[in-house]
């Protein structure tokens, strides 16, 4: 079965075809169409800073899809995505700085070396399980940082490497509007291209590693392969979510990619739920706000300017404190809210579910 | 001589910190991910201590460590004990994330202000001359000590201490040791409570010698590869990679690149995984059953 969220009574699936279809219900088709023309209305009517907002969200939804495939479906903890984010935008970075070469040139590239540390990072994967694999690519992510900063001091862009925006023809990407779409379009082909991964062989292929891999391995499915893909197809992606980082800001620094990055994006599945792509699109959207949030909070409070300097601590400790929250009371995260929720209205007046037996 | 020195001194850091990584991975299969901060979180208790106690230096250290054991043991009676019997991976996160809100809240509270507790004390930190012409400061020579100190005191009580056999019994088989009396809670809470003294202490002895900022954590992490080299349930292991992770830094600091200091132990941690991932002392897992 490809996914069993809780549906009305009346609807039943008759052949395979509905039962891999990405839209189930008219309802569910609804509320993608009012998401889609809700979505394209959204900058006529958006300030500035919240069009950035919005296109913060959408590369951290990049990145957190990407990240929600591997770990999320594919099962297996990876520590280093930042690493993976900064070669993504180092690349674009020493191509257009050192080659000038165009975007379309630059992206391609950054996802072909996003591919190739995949199967870098992948390859401990083969023998290591877990823990160790988690601290695999917490090391790989500190070489690929080391890297990028050599290369920094190297030639002498100590500050960060500046980039220009992305031109085709005689039109230039500059524009805040500009961007909502370009980046929305990138998201929402992330989206797709994972929707479909997912409802394919190699989807259920994840699945099954992620639930036991022994037993996924005497079904006959090629383990090595199928790991290696995942940390493939998610490295590029990351990837490619960094080169567009670093487009958009103009500007690539290894100080943008620390370590706490790669935890922001391990929160993000963990907050959203793992698992799920919604979880990795509300969890991105979550923890992009997070700081915004805080900060609006706080300058609502008497004399806001004299916490205006503890407001980075005062994030690194919220977001502590809701990754703690998550893990320990909610570890489906946002989507399994979502689903109780739904399960809540749905089986109303009753509470439970009837028990297998009692169904019929 | 000197480089034998600098050697020594970091191999002792590094073991001193990696045998709180080593405690608790072999009681509760956990890695501590929070380590390093908790270690940053010891120093700044002796900050607060050395202003409360400035003219009794060691009333201070002593209450410094006192408190360090009781958030050893808060740490998992508040948090890691909801944790126990969950999955492995999300306990590890749990660490992640305590590491994280730890570091906002000393941000919060001490700012990101170089400390130096030995002057607050008013300890001095004079350079001993070594037979050979090497030299090394007070508290590096201290660090080196306490070192030896507390692997040589853990040693002795997890070979014969009453508590320390039971910790070992913890380690092997949870459910065994819990039908035979022994109360896993307390074993946990008491893992956590060493762990977090000896990397306090080593955070305490980093700070006295060299001053405190808010980067203190990424010595923490820098520790780990360490105790993985050696293999994450063995102390003499955890001995060894800290030999290997410090002799690998400075000579590559020396004769390669200052910068490389960072990575290098990751470097070493890579080829650890690559070559024997369960490291040089460590027991190898067992193979996964259907």
């Amino acid at each position: 079965m490809f996914r069993s969220p809780p549906r009305a009574s009346g609807y039943f699936r008759t052949d395979y075809a509905q039962d891999l279809a990405l839209v189930q219900t008219r309802l569910e088709g609804v509320a993608v169409a009012a998401l889609t023309i809700a979505l394209a209305a959204f900058p006529f009517c958006a300030t500035a800073f919240y069009l950035d907002l919005a296109c913060q969200v959408f590369l951290a939804a990049m990145g957190a899809l990407s990240l929600m495939l591997l770990t999320g479906y594919a099962g297996q903890i990876s520590l280093g995505h930042a690493g993976l984010l900064a070669a993504g935008a180092f690349t674009a970075g020493i191509l257009f700085r050192e080659f000038k070469a165009p975007f379309w040139v630059t992206l391609p590239a950054a996802a072909g070396i996003g591919a190739v540390l995949g199967v870098i990072f992948g390859l401990p994967s083969l023998r290591l399980r877990g823990l160790y694999l988690a601290v695999s690519t917490l090391a790989l992510y500190f070489v690929v940082a080391y890297l990028g900063g050599e290369y920094e001091n190297a030639r002498g862009f100590s500050t960060g490497i500046m980039i220009e925006p992305p031109a085709i023809g005689g039109f230039t990407l500059k524009n805040p509007r500009g961007w909502y779409f370009a980046l929305l379009a990138a998201a929402a082909a992330a989206l797709l291209i994972c929707a479909n991964l997912l409802r394919s062989r190699t989807g259920r292929a994840w699945r099954a590693i992620r639930a036991h891999e022994t037993v996924a391995e005497a079904l006959g499915i090629g383990i090595a392969g199928y790991k290696l893909l995942a940390f493939v197809i998610s490295s590029a992606m990351a990837s490619l979510a960094g080169a567009l980082f670093a487009y958009y800001r103009g500007f690539v620094s290894v100080e943008a990619f620390s370590l706490f990055l790669s935890i922001q994006y391990i929160a993000m599945i963990i907050v959203g739920g793992m698992g799920s792509l919604l979880g990795a699109l509300l969890g991105a959207l979550f923890v992009t706000l997070l700081p915004y949030l805080i900060e609006a909070v706080v300058m609502r409070l008497p004399n806001a300017q004299s916490y205006a300097g503890a407001l980075f601590a005062l994030d690194y400790s919220a977001f502590g404190v809701v990754m703690i929250v998550f893990l320990v009371f909610e570890p489906l995260g946002l989507a399994g809210i979502w689903r109780r929720l739904q399960g809540y209205f749905l089986l109303w007046p009753f509470k439970y579910r009837p028990v297998a037996g009692m169904r019929k | 001589m000197q480089l034998v020195v600098n050697i020594v001194v970091l191999a002792a850091i590094y073991a001193l910190i990696a045998c709180g990584y080593v405690l608790i991975y072999r009681v509760s299969r956990v890695l501590n991910l929070a380590h390093g901060e908790l270690m940053m979180l010891g120093a700044y208790l002796l900050v607060t201590t050395a202003s409360s106690f400035s003219g009794n230096p060691f009333a201070a250290i002593a209450a410094a460590v006192v408190l360090s054991l009781l958030v050893g043991v808060l740490v998992y009676a508040l948090l890691m004990r909801r944790m126990a019997g969950e999955m492995v991976l999300a306990a590890v996160l749990t660490t992640v994330a305590l590491g994280i809100l730890l570091r906002g809240l000393m941000l919060l509270v001490f700012t990101a202000q170089q400390q130096y507790p030995g002057q607050a004390l008013a300890l001095a930190n004079p350079a001993l001359a070594l037979p050979g012409g090497g030299r090394i400061s007070t508290f590096a020579a201290l660090i080196v000590a306490v070192a030896a100190l507390a692997y040589g005191g853990l040693f002795l009580f997890l070979q014969f201490g009453r508590w320390g056999v039971r910790m070992r019994a913890a380690g092997q088989n949870p459910l065994l040791a819990a039908q035979r009396g022994i109360n896993l809670h307390a074993i946990y809470a008491l893992a956590w409570a060493i762990s977090t003294l000896t990397g306090s202490v080593a955070g305490m002895l980093i700070a006295l010698d060299s001053g405190l900022t808010g980067s203190m954590a990424v010595i923490g992490l820098k520790a780990f590869p360490a105790a993985l080299v050696g293999g994450l349930d063995s102390l003499l292991g955890a001995l060894l990679g800290a030999v290997i992770v410090g002799a690998a830094e400075v000579l590559s600091i020396q004769y390669v690149d200052p910068l490389l200091s960072d990575v290098v132990p990751f470097l070493v941690l890579i080829a650890a995984l690559v070559v024997r991932p369960w490291g040089l002392f460590g027991t190898r897992e067992e193979l996964d059953r259907v």
